[in-house]
C-alpha cells in the first residue's frame, strides 16, 4: 500500500472509535506538555541565572587580590602557593604586568572609599567607587538614566538609586511602590555634590629619606593626610542590582577611574601598606582584569595565579552552576518523559484493543488481498498519526502551562514587591524535538501491537464472529 | 473491467491441481483432519462445487487454494505455482491478483462505503488514486449497485452486500473465483440472482468458479462439475450436463 493511502486509512480507522482514540491522544499530549512544560521551566531557570551573571559583566572578568591580603576567596590557593610575605605586591607596575598578559583588555585597580558627601548642605556619608571608562558599554548600565562620564578624569559621578532616593529623602517605605530611575534622576542631574576626603601625599621629607638610606631603612615610607574638597558633577542615576556587580556595585556612586587615581584618596588598605612597603608606590587592594572572552578567562586566571596572585572569577562559580542545571534539566526530563511512558501504554492497550476488536477486518483485509506489511503499515500508521496528534497539542498544551506558570509566578513576584522575571522559555528545538519524541515514542508502541495484527492468520480471524 | 485475459489460451488447461493435500489441525488432544489426502485437478474455465456436509473439509480445501491457508503435507498448484513454497509476501500477492473471494457472511468492512470497500484491492494494488474510484463504479456497475456507492454495508439488504461483495472479488481481474457458501444467508429469489451473476462471470468472462455448497440441486443447477467431501476425503467427482432453469440458453462445456 502506498504511503499517503496508509496514512488517510489509518485517520478514517481512528475517526471510527473516535472516543478511545481521543482519550489516547490526549494522553500522549499531557505527556508531551508535562515534558515540554518541565523543560521549557528548566531552560528557562538556566537562562534567567545566566542574564543574571551575564548582566553583571563579569563574566569576562577576573577579580586579582594579593596573597599578602588576608581576604582571600579560596583557602586551597592560599595554604598551595607561595607564603603571603614571599608573593608579589599588588601595584602599579604588577598591574601593568597584568594588563600585558594575552587576551586580558585591561586591568584596572579598584579603588573605592568611604567619603561625606554634600548635598544641599546636608551630609550624606557614603561608599564611592571607581568606575573604569570601558564600563560605559556593560548591560548594568542599560537602565540609566542621564549620561556616562563624558571623560574619564571629568569631576561627574553617577548615583545608585537608592543613594538618589535618598538625596532626595525618598527612601522607600515597606508597602509602597519604589520610585523609577527617571523620577529620581530629573531633579537629580546637573546638580552640584561636594566631595570631602583625605588625600594621601608622600611628604618630601619621607622621600628623601628613603632616597638616601633605603637600604638600611626599607620600610621608611611616610605620607601626609590633607582634607581636600572636589565639586562633582552629578551626570546619571543608575539602577544596578546589588547582588550581581561584585566589586562596583557596593558603591552606591560612581566617579570616573582616573579621577579617583589622581585624587589619591586615603584607602584603608594604605594605612597597612606603609609598614611593610618597599618603595613609595601605593598598593592596590583588588586589579580588576578584563578578558577578552569568557572562554579565555581560565588561561588568563592561570596565568596571574603563576605570578603570585590569588584570583576569583565569576566561570569558577558558574561552573558549579552549569553542573547543577544539567542535573535538574536531567530530573525534569526524566519526570516529563514518565508521563509520555504511561502515554505510550495508553497507545499499546488502544491498539491491541483494536486488534481484537478488529480481527475480522483484518482478516478481510488479508484474504482480498492484503500482505503482512500492509496490516503491519496500517496500525504503525495509526499509532503514527496518534502521535503526530499528541505531540501538536501536547506541544501547545506544555507551552500554554509554562505560560500559566510563568505569569503565575510574576503575579507573585509583583506581590512581594519584585521586577517580573521570564522563568520560562521555549527554544524551536524543544518543540520540534517534542513533536518528533512524541512520534518516535507513538511508533515504537505500536511496533508491538502492529506486528501482532500482521502476524494474524486469515482463517482465524474470518471465523472470528 | 475483469477481460478474462488468456481465456482462450488457458481453457481447457489444468488450473489447479493438487497432490495428497493434508490440512490437519491439533484441537487439544484430537488430530482433526479437515482435508485428507486429496488430489484433483481443476481444468481452467471449469464451474466447479465442492459439495460435503458441515465438516466435510470443503471449506478448508477452498481455504488451501485460496491461499489463505498452508497445506500440513502434500502440493496445491495454481497455475504452475506451488503455494506451499510461496513467501508470505508473494502468497498476498497471489490473492490479491490471482483469487477473488466472496463469502457466505459477505465480509464488507463494516466502516467503509460500498465504493471504499470495492476500492480496498486496488489500494493494496498500489493502484493510482485517480484510477481507482472509476474502476470501483464500474465494478459497482456491473452488479447493479451503481447507485449506491455511498451506502453502508449495513444500510443494504443482505444480496445487495454479497453484490458488492462479488464486485470486490472481480475488481483486480482474477482468473478464480472462490465462493463459500455464497447463498448461504440469502432467500432464494436473492440467491438465484447472485447464482446468475457467478454464472455470468464463468461463461463471459471464462473465470474459473470453485463454489463451496453443501444444497446439491444449487450445484446440479450451475455447476459444471460436482466434487463431493466427506470427513476431509475425496468421494465422489462428476460432470454435471448443467441444466437450464433461468430461462437462459447457453451451452454446457462437458
Amino acid at each position: 500500500m502506498k504511503t499517503y493511502d496508509m496514512a488517510e486509512l489509518a485517520v478514517r480507522n481512528l475517526r471510527e472509535s473516535i472516543l478511545r482514540n481521543s482519550l489516547t491522544t490526549v494522553g500522549i499530549s499531557v505527556g508531551v506538555a508535562s515534558l515540554v512544560a518541565m523543560l521549557s521551566l528548566g531552560i528557562g531557570l538556566q537562562q534567567l541565572a545566566g542574564r543574571r551573571l551575564q548582566k553583571s559583566g563579569l563574566f569576562d572578568t577576573v577579580v586579582v587580590t594579593s596573597r599578602r591580603d588576608l581576604h582571600g576567596f579560596n583557602r586551597e590557593q592560599e595554604e598551595n602557593g607561595p607564603a603571603p610575605a614571599e608573593s608579589p605586591a599588588l601595584n602599579e607596575s604588577t598591574r601593568q604586568q597584568i594588563a600585558q598578559l594575552p587576551n586580558v583588555l585591561e586591568a584596572y585597580p579598584d579603588i573605592r572609599f568611604i567619603t561625606e558627601l554634600r548635598y544641599e548642605d546636608k551630609p550624606y556619608l557614603t561608599m564611592m567607587a571607581g568606575l573604569p571608562f570601558s564600563a560605559k558599554n556593560n548591560d548594568a548600565f542599560d537602565g540609566m538614566q542621564g549620561s556616562f562620564f563624558s571623560s574619564d578624569t571629568a569631576p561627574e559621578v553617577i548615583l545608585q538609586k537608592s543613594f538618589a532616593a535618598q538625596l532626595l529623602g525618598k527612601t522607600p517605605k515597606a508597602g509602597s511602590e519604589e520610585a523609577s530611575v527617571a523620577e529620581l534622576a530629573n531633579p537629580l542631574l546637573g546638580k552640584q555634590l561636594t566631595m570631602r576626603y583625605a588625600e594621601r601625599t608622600a611628604t618630601p621629607a619621607a622621600n628623601a629619606a628613603a632616597d638616601s638610606t633605603g637600604a638600611n631603612n626599607p620600610a621608611g615610607t611616610a605620607y601626609s593626610v590633607i582634607s581636600r574638597e572636589v565639586t562633582l558633577k552629578v551626570v546619571g542615576v543608575c539602577d544596578l542590582d546589588p547582588d550581581s556587580m561584585r566589586g562596583q556595585a557596593r558603591a552606591r556612586i560612581f566617579m570616573p577611574l582616573k579621577l579617583a587615581q589622581n585624587l589619591h584618596v586615603m584607602q584603608p588598605s594604605d594605612l597597612r601598606d606603609t609598614t611593610n612597603m618597599a618603595n613609595g608606590t601605593p598598593a592596590y587592594t583588588t586589579v580588576e582584569v578584563h578578558v577578552k572572552s569568557p572562554t579565555q578567562v581560565q588561561p588568563v586566571e592561570d596565568a596571574i595565579k603563576k605570578m603570585g596572585f590569588n584570583t576569583f572569577s565569576i566561570v569558577d562559580a558558574t561552573r558549579s552552576l552549569r553542573q547543577f542545571f544539567a542535573v535538574l534539566d536531567l530530573f525534569l526530563g526524566i519526570f516529563g518523559s514518565l508521563a509520555l511512558a504511561v502515554a505510550s501504554i495508553g497507545i499499546i492497550n488502544t491498539l491491541v484493543m483494536a486488534i481484537l476488536e478488529r480481527r475480522r477486518e483484518i482478516g478481510i483485509m488479508k484474504a482480498i488481498g492484503a500482505s503482512d506489511g500492509d496490516v503491519k503499515g496500517l496500525f504503525f500508521a495509526e499509532a503514527g498519526v496518534m502521535g503526530v496528534f499528541g505531540g501538536f497539542v501536547g506541544v501547545a498544551l506544555g507551552w500554554t502551562i509554562g505560560r500559566v506558570i510563568n505569569i503565575g509566578t510574576n503575579v507573585y513576584l509583583k506581590r512581594q514587591h519584585f521586577p517580573p522575571e521570564q522563568i520560562w522559555f521555549v527554544p524551536w528545538w524543544l518543540v520540534l524535538g517534542a513533536i518528533l519524541f512524541a512520534i518516535v515514542v507513538s511508533l515504537l508502541s505500536g511496533l508491538y501491537p502492529a506486528s501482532r495484527a500482521a502476524r494474524l492468520d486469515p482463517v482465524q480471524a474470518l471465523r472470528y464472529e | 473491467m475483469p477481460s478474462g485475459q488468456g481465456e482462450s489460451d488457458l481453457k481447457g488447461t489444468i488450473a489447479i491441481r493438487t497432490e495428497n493435500l493434508c490440512r490437519h489441525y491439533s484441537m487439544g488432544e484430537a488430530l482433526i483432519r479437515a482435508v485428507d489426502g486429496i488430489s484433483v485437478e481443476i481444468v481452467s474455465g471449469e464451474f466447479v462445487a465442492l459439495l460435503g456436509t458441515s465438516g466435510s473439509g470443503k471449506s478448508s480445501l477452498l481455504n488451501l487454494i485460496a491461499g489463505l491457508d498452508r497445506p500440513t503435507s502434500g502440493t496445491v498448484v495454481v497455475q504452475e505455482n506451488d503455494l506451499a513454497k510461496l513467501s508470505r509476501e508473494e502468497l498476498a500477492k497471489y490473492r490479491l491478483h490471482t483469487v477473488g473471494m466472496v463469502f457466505q457472511s459477505f465480509n464488507l468492512v463494516p466502516s467503509m462505503t460500498l465504493l471504499e470497500n470495492v476500492e480496498l484491492p486496488l489500494r493494496f494494488a498500489e493502484v493510482d488514486r485517480g484510477q481507482r474510484e472509476g474502476l470501483a463504479k464500474q465494478s459497482l456497475d456491473r452488479v447493479g449497485l451503481g447507485a449506491r456507492l455511498r451506502h453502508r454495508p449495513t444500510e443494504l439488504s443482505g444480496g445487495e452486500q454479497q453484490r458488492a461483495s462479488l464486485a470486490r472479488a472481480l475488481i483486480n481481474q482474477p482468473q478464480f473465483l472462490l465462493a463459500d457458501e455464497p447463498t448461504g444467508n440469502l432467500d432464494s429469489q436473492t440467491g438465484t440472482e447472485i447464482m446468475n451473476f457467478i454464472r455470468e462471470f464463468n461463461e463471459s468472462l471464462g473465470m474459473t468458479i470453485i463454489m463451496v455448497t453443501h444444497e446439491r440441486t444449487l450445484a446440479e443447477r450451475y455447476a459444471s462439475r460436482m466434487i463431493f467431501l466427506a470427513d476431509g476425503k475425496l468421494v465422489g467427482d462428476q460432470s454435471n450436463a448443467v441444466s437450464a432453469g433461468t430461462g437462459r440458453t447457453h451451452g454446457g462445456r462437458l
